[in-house]
């Protein structure tokens, strides 16, 4: 079990976005998350995988706080894939920081091996979106927080994508915490909905 | 560009665009007007080459240089009055057809066409001269704000004098008020802003040009769906009022609210150009990658085509 207990978070000299607030994601749940522009659901994403400290509150994994060194049992999939990879890495390199390049997730998610020597500005947004998933997968994580990770993707490979991750997160009994702005596709992936 | 004799010029302003139901390689919407008895946009035979190193060679002095075509044989026009939105897969070279109108071109890239804006052909700096002053772009990425210079100045823009320098201060005021973006908003960093407030500032940023053509780069991921829609409307509202938007997007949901003619774009080229009522039913579409597109919709079938796709 994810759990986010009692989060407080503001930005400085901001009033706080959440005080208080709690949510759970079970595993191999995928729970929607929703609520209006800018009120704070990617900040809530950053939180929960450990990119940023809740002012007041806890994160837990399983019962225990996020670890601080290691891969991150929780991993985040971000809205903006240009800034979760190093510009001057080249993408085999930008995947090999989660350890030996899995060809099965290659293939899964349709990486060509003539992309794994460009350099992140040499690929479109939805070509670098699929590196961040399988880096991601490949630190075998218990949970993934998917932040509006298909909105720069076209509708094939957005039903590609998804088809994949919600098997290889049920087969594996990953819990999955996603933000999308299309309800549509919440009422297809999603378990459960959350109001932020 | 590649220069198109005079003869061939006066052939396409000679030509019948109310009757003609079909021609050079396009549809009309009821909403398209040939003000001026042309297009506001039309680009024909487009093509977009990188030169790049071979990186299959071994020694990396030696390494020889090669062309990727990543753009051919393509051709799209806007008219006056209406939306045309270009769909398509990711990685298909959607964002370069927005750089070509721009006149944005790396200096590794080799660019072939012709560009028609507003009745003129346009080489290259010409377009970078109508940047902002006729052709404004809302780029895809939140990076191209500057992150050192408050949103609000940004917005605002660069004026003529101190008229223009007022005109655009009440404008920017205005345009956040209709956006929901708080006035205190405009002495924040780019940083400071969720990504959603990104888009509407780069929107905004757009608008505030008072344009004739707007070149969207995908323009509403991270909006929730009613600021996409308000957005969208502002196109719309935009487009009615006598200009044009290209819309370059890939939320085909969104796009069939807002537009008159969709382009479906796959592998560098527009294979099939159509209405948007077509869009109600596959039988209507031409294109297998369209019908592909439709069957993928989380609305419909959420399906992935046979074979594993074409990614």
């Amino acid at each position: 079990m994810l759990e986010a207990l009692d989060i407080r978070f503001a930005y400085p000299g901001d009033r706080p976005l959440y005080d208080g607030f709690s949510l759970s994601v079970d595993k191999g749940e995928r729970v929607a998350l929703s609520s209006p522009s800018g009120t704070g659901k990617t900040t809530l994403c950053r939180i929960l995988s450990g990119y940023l400290r809740p002012q007041q509150g806890r994160v837990l994994v399983d019962g225990v706080a996020l670890p601080k060194r290691g891969a991150c049992p929780v991993q985040l999939i971000g809205q903006h894939p240009e800034r979760m990879v190093d510009p001057r890495m080249r993408m085999r390199a930008v995947l090999e920081e989660a350890g030996p390049v899995r060809s099965d997730l290659c293939e899964a998610l349709g990486i060509r091996e003539e992309w794994m020597l460009r350099h992140p500005h040499e690929l479109s947004g939805g070509e670098l979106q699929r590196f961040c998933i399988v880096r991601a997968l490949a630190s075998n994580p218990r949970y993934l927080i998917c932040d509006e990770t298909t909105a720069m993707l076209d509708a094939v490979t957005q039903a590609q994508v998804w088809r994949f991750l919600m098997e290889y997160t049920s087969d594996r009994e990953i819990g999955v915490l996603l933000v999308s702005h299309s309800p549509a596709l919440l009422r297809r992936v999603a378990t459960r909905m959350v109001e932020l | 560009m590649v220069e198109q004799s005079n003869e061939s010029a006066f052939a396409h302003e000679q030509t019948d665009h109310a009757s003609a139901e079909l021609h050079h390689h396009h549809s009309h919407a009821t909403a398209s007007k040939h003000i001026g008895g042309h297009h506001l946009l039309q680009v024909e035979n487009l093509g977009v080459s990188f030169s790049m190193y071979d990186s299959s060679d071994r020694c990396f002095f030696r390494a020889r240089k090669r062309t990727v075509q990543v753009i051919h044989d393509l051709s799209v026009s806007v008219h006056a009055g209406e939306i045309v939105a270009v769909v398509g897969a990711s990685g298909s070279g959607k964002t370069l057809l927005a750089d070509s109108v721009l006149g944005l071109f790396e200096p590794n890239a080799t660019v072939t066409g012709t560009i028609w804006f507003d009745g003129r052909q346009c080489d290259a700096r010409d377009l970078e001269r109508l940047r902002g002053r006729g052709i404004s772009l809302v780029p895809q990425s939140s990076a191209n704000l500057d992150p050192l210079m408050k949103v609000g100045r940004q917005v605002r823009g660069v004026a003529k004098d101190a008229e223009d320098a007022k005109r655009r201060a009440a404008l920017q005021r205005e345009l956040f008020a209709r956006y929901g973006l708080e006035p205190q908003v405009a002495n924040l960093y780019p940083f400071e802003l969720s990504g959603g407030m990104v888009r509407r500032v780069l929107l905004c940023c757009a608008l505030v040009d008072e344009p004739k053509l707007i070149v969207a780069d995908e323009p509403t991921p991270g909006l929730d769906l009613d600021l996409a829609v308000r957005a969208l409307d502002d196109l719309r509202s935009f487009a009615d009022g006598g200009g044009g938007v290209l819309l370059i997007t890939h939320d085909i949901e969104l796009a069939l609210r807002v537009a008159d003619r969709v382009a479906v774009f796959k592998d560098g080229t527009v294979v099939e150009e159509t209405a948007v009522a077509n869009f109600a039913s596959p039988d209507l579409l031409r294109h297998p990658f369209t019908k592909e597109l439709w069957r993928a919709l989380p609305d419909h079938d959420f399906d992935i085509p046979k074979g594993g796709g074409t990614c």
